[in-house]
Parts: structure tokens; C-alpha cells; sequence
């Protein structure tokens, strides 16, 4: 399947160290993409619950393994013309999450912890969870608006 | 991130600054439930103006630390909360349980 095309990649660590690296480099992009400050806001917020919840939920808090992060430039149809997109793809080979249990919980509990999954579906356009050979993998979409542009161009 | 304390009567004030996450929100919890459950001040004051950024796991610290407040009969209070962190909490939908003010004069007042 065609991604795009490729903005950057970076493999990091799963040190809660390295998440502000991400979160600036992100924001940086973001930024350079045309996207607006609140959408820089909530791309970076979404990329690093998902980071998160990879160091904490299927590398169980070891800070020495491997978390694959790839960002495209996409074009998605949209009534005849297509629409640019960032797309996100991260990856891990941590324990694997159970695609049903990605739901969050209610937020009518006040309690600490399990609002990270909101998050990212409230900041994205997409989320989608696959896992095939040993692989986890994490796909988020952010549309651009206003960026439209007709078909085939 | 980083945290400084200060004293004024019976309300400690946190002055925090830098980014709250995953990295860093235990050294947060650890500074108010201290200051909650162990000294039992009557009143803990967190001053979010210098926050850069906060994700779940820095919202998850700002629970415990109102849960131990409610547990001990303490205030726990937030001001200063700029545009991301406001953002942030009120996509969590739990802005309305915290007691925010806009300033530390407000936040100090008997």
C-alpha cells in the first residue's frame, strides 16, 4: 500500500526521556505542514498518548526497546478532489494489545489514568490498530484543511 | 519539568514549570500527595502559568492530588492554567472539578 510520500522516520527508544524529542519535532512539522496551532496542539498530544501507552502498555515501563515512527504526507479522496492528510504509522513488537479492549473508559468516573485513548481519538481524523507477526501497529490520520486540491494533481 | 514549593501560612504553593508527562508527572504526584496525605496542609496551591505542556498521565497526577484532598478535608487549587493546559483539561471533561482561579491572589484568598 502506497503511504505517500515520506516526510521522516525516527526508531527511539521506549525512555519516557525521549518523548519530549518527539513532541518537538512533531510540532515542528506540524507546523511546517500549514496546519493550524490548535491542530499542532492535538497532533502532538495524540502522537504522545500513543508513545505513551506503547512504553506503558506493551513494553510494561522497559525503557530499552524499539518504537518505530514513520510520518507521510498522504492525499485522500474527497467529493472528487483529494484532501492532504499527515499520516502517522508507529510500531512496536511489545506485548500485543487487544484490539477490543481499545475503547477507553467513561469519563464520567473521575479517576487517574485511561484518558490517553480519548485523547487520540478526540485530536485524529483516524486511529486504526492492526497487529500481524509479533507487530503492533498504530495508524493516525490528520486532515489538513483547507488544503484541497483536485484529483489526479 | 521542574517544581518549587513555597510557603504562605497554611498554603503550600507549587510553582511549576517545563513539561508535564509521562517522564515527569510521578515527581508531580509524589510533591502533592506529600504535601496532602502526609503534612495535611490545609490548603495545596498549583501554579500551572509556566506549564509548556501536559498529557494524561500529568491530568491523572492533578486527580490523585484531588482525590487527597477530599480524602484529608483540603483545598486543592489550580491557577494560571494557560491555553494547552486548559485544552487539555477540558478534553479530559474534568475542568469543572477542579477549583480554578485565574490568578494566586485569587487562589490564596481565605
Amino acid at each position: 500500500m502506497s503511504r505517500g510520500s515520506l516526510l521522516f522516520k525516527m526508531e527511539l527508544r521506549s525512555n519516557p526521556e525521549m518523548l519530549c524529542v518527539v513532541r518537538n519535532a512533531l510540532g515542528e512539522l506540524a507546523a511546517k505542514l500549514g496546519f493550524s496551532e490548535a491542530e499542532c496542539r492535538a497532533v502532538v498530544l495524540a502522537v504522545d498518548e500513543a508513545l505513551t501507552n506503547i512504553i506503558r502498555h506493551a513494553y510494561l515501563g522497559d525503557s530499552e526497546q524499539s518504537i518505530e515512527a514513520s510520518f507521510h504526507r498522504i492525499h485522500l479522496p474527497k467529493d472528487g478532489k483529494s484532501e492532504d492528510a499527515l499520516e502517522i504509522v508507529l510500531e512496536d513488537s511489545g506485548a500485543a494489545v487487544n484490539p477490543d479492549k481499545m475503547c477507553g473508559r467513561a469519563l464520567e468516573d473521575v479517576k487517574p489514568g485511561g484518558l490517553g485513548l480519548h485523547f487520540i481519538r478526540q485530536s485524529m481524523d483516524t486511529v486504526e490498530f492492526t497487529h500481524s507477526n509479533g507487530r503492533n501497529q498504530l495508524r493516525l490520520v490528520k486532515i489538513l484543511h483547507g488544503q484541497t486540491s483536485p484529483k489526479g494533481s | 519539568m521542574q517544581i518549587a514549593a513555597r510557603h504562605l501560612d497554611k498554603i503550600t504553593i507549587f510553582d511549576v514549570s517545563g513539561d508535564i508527562d509521562l517522564a515527569t508527572s510521578p515527581q508531580l504526584r509524589k510533591a502533592l500527595l506529600r504535601e496532602l496525605r502526609e503534612l495535611k496542609m490545609p490548603r495545596v496551591v498549583l501554579n500551572l502559568g509556566a506549564v509548556r505542556y501536559i498529557d494524561s498521565s500529568g491530568v491523572a497526577s492533578l486527580v490523585e492530588g484531588l482525590k487527597a484532598s477530599r480524602d484529608v478535608g483540603s483545598r486543592f487549587v489550580l491557577f494560571g492554567l494557560n491555553k494547552t493546559v486548559r485544552e487539555v483539561l477540558q478534553l479530559s471533561k474534568l475542568v469543572k472539578i477542579f477549583e480554578i482561579y485565574e490568578n494566586e491572589e485569587q487562589s490564596v484568598a481565605p
